[in-house]
């Protein structure tokens, strides 16, 4: 399993933009929305969580069918499924890969394109907590959208038509999480519904995604 | 005799052909009753004649999720049994699903507009049926996606699983989000919680109506589809003699 994550690792990484893009395009998007909305401190700090968690959103989306569409394309997803690991294990650990490439450096810059937005600093904490706590669930959940698509030649789409509902929960516990500390508020509630989402998630979604990845390979 | 003898397309074919009929005149009777007679009731002293637009609202709404749970079953009957006719139903309720559940949106804005002063409000009930929308729309669209159709079963029938925990959550986390606008339940057991017998009539027809009209729908759409699977397989003979 270790060897799996650091091959899938070295492959992003040695494929230029692994762990760049993801970034690029959350800067991208914060500095395109007060182009929207205007420059104001006033219109920007309320919707400033809820950017951030779209744009983490949507760097995560962008990214999701290399997960598995390269390795079906060149055969490994087929050693990897005859492979004594079991699949489940595999998946878990290639959505394990895409979230350190793309969940992990967005944590990192969250704080810091925060500030862009005038994402008051109080709220630094809520947002690195609930964008450490959320992602995990949203690779996995991608990675079970890029295990039933794998096979298609237009997937593309199709999987943020079936991935982003998907994302609902996370979104509507994230941003509240945010929100709440913005204002000073209890912060409890959303963190755990947010961990309980993502800890079923983690344990469950594996079995669903290996499921749809046996018939993609049958 | 056991409900898996239904099981057997050829057994299907022939009880479905013969109850279609009736299903389709019971349907037609019971909406066509329902509508008229909930048309003909007094007006509400405080909505006025809009409130007649429940007797298409509620009982489009109500199938739109009971749609979803009869997908949901007939999918995992489909993933543990392997009937085929199972996933072909799940397949032909899924359009069926998707339009009850527009009806119940567009209904809720026509009536929203005069009563509530909008067309949409971001109030739990609507965005979750809004959610509920999205996964029938996904759902169809990996039917139609996929080429072999016990693949397409399979990826379907995995998706109708995760989609209906997260359509559940989804349910339940809005209410996390926004406060509500949309009335509580109108129907209960209790009297007194629940709308007046004048209403209540008319609409429990309806209902029973709308039943009715998805199980016909849903017959012939599942005809349509063993049809179209027995002409593929004759094709595919065709091509290999």
């Amino acid at each position: 399993m270790i060897a799996l994550l650091r091959r899938d690792l070295a492959l992003a990484v040695r494929a230029g933009g692994g762990f760049g893009l993801g970034v690029a395009f959350f800067l991208i998007l914060c500095a395109l929305v007060p182009f929207g909305v205007g420059p104001d401190t006033a219109a920007l700090q309320p919707i400033a969580a809820g950017i951030l968690w779209l744009g983490a959103l949507l760097a995560c989306l962008l990214s999701l069918d290399r997960i598995f569409a390269l390795d079906h394309e060149d055969g490994s997803l087929d050693l990897l499924a005859t492979s004594p690991l079991p699949l489940e294990g595999a998946v878990a650990v290639k959505a394990m890969a895409h979230w350190i490439t793309t969940g992990l450096p967005l944590i990192v810059v969250a704080p810091l394109f925060g500030i862009l937005l005038h994402l008051p600093p109080a709220a630094i904490p809520a947002l690195l907590g609930s964008l450490l706590l959320g992602t995990p669930a949203l690779s996995m959940l991608g990675a079970f959208g890029a295990a039933v698509t794998v096979g298609l030649r237009r997937g593309g789409l199709l999987l943020s038509l079936l991935v982003l509902p998907l994302y609902i929960p996370t979104l509507i516990f994230g941003t509240e999480m945010i929100r709440r500390g913005q204002e000073g508020g209890d912060m409890g509630p959303p963190l755990l519904f947010l961990a309980g989402i993502t800890a079923g998630v983690l344990a469950v979604i594996p079995f669903a995604a290996a499921a749809a990845l046996r018939v993609n390979l049958r | 005799m056991s409900i898996w003898e239904y099981a057997n397309p050829v057994k299907f074919m022939r009880t479905s052909g013969a109850i279609l009929p009736w299903v389709v005149a019971g349907a037609a009777v019971c909406t066509l009753t329902g509508l008229v007679w909930g048309f003909l009731t007094p007006d509400d002293f405080r909505q006025g004649s809009t409130v007649k637009i429940v007797f298409l609202h509620v009982p489009a709404a109500m199938m739109a999720i009971n749609i979803w749970v009869m997908m949901l079953v007939a999918s995992l009957i489909w993933l543990i049994r392997r009937h085929h006719v199972s996933a072909l139903a799940a397949k032909a309720a899924a359009p069926i699903g998707a339009v009850m559940t527009l009806i119940g949106l567009i209904t809720g804005a026509v009536w929203g507009q005069p009563m509530w002063g909008t067309w949409w409000e971001w109030d739990p009930r609507l965005t979750s049926f809004l959610i509920l929308f999205l996964f029938y729309i996904g759902y169809i669209a990996l039917w139609s996606a996929v080429e072999d159709p016990d693949s397409a079963a399979d990826l379907t029938g995995v998706l109708c699983l995760v989609g209906s925990v997260f359509a559940l959550l989804s349910r339940y986390a809005v209410f996390f989000w926004n406060q509500g606008l949309h009335q509580g339940a109108s129907l209960s057991v209790q009297p007194g919680e629940r709308m007046s017998a004048v209403y209540r009539y008319p609409l429990y027809l309806t209902m029973l109506g709308f039943g009715l009209l998805f199980l016909a729908l849903l017959l012939i759409r599942t005809r349509t589809e063993i049809r179209r699977r027995r002409l593929a397989a004759l094709q595919a003979r065709e091509m290999r003699a």
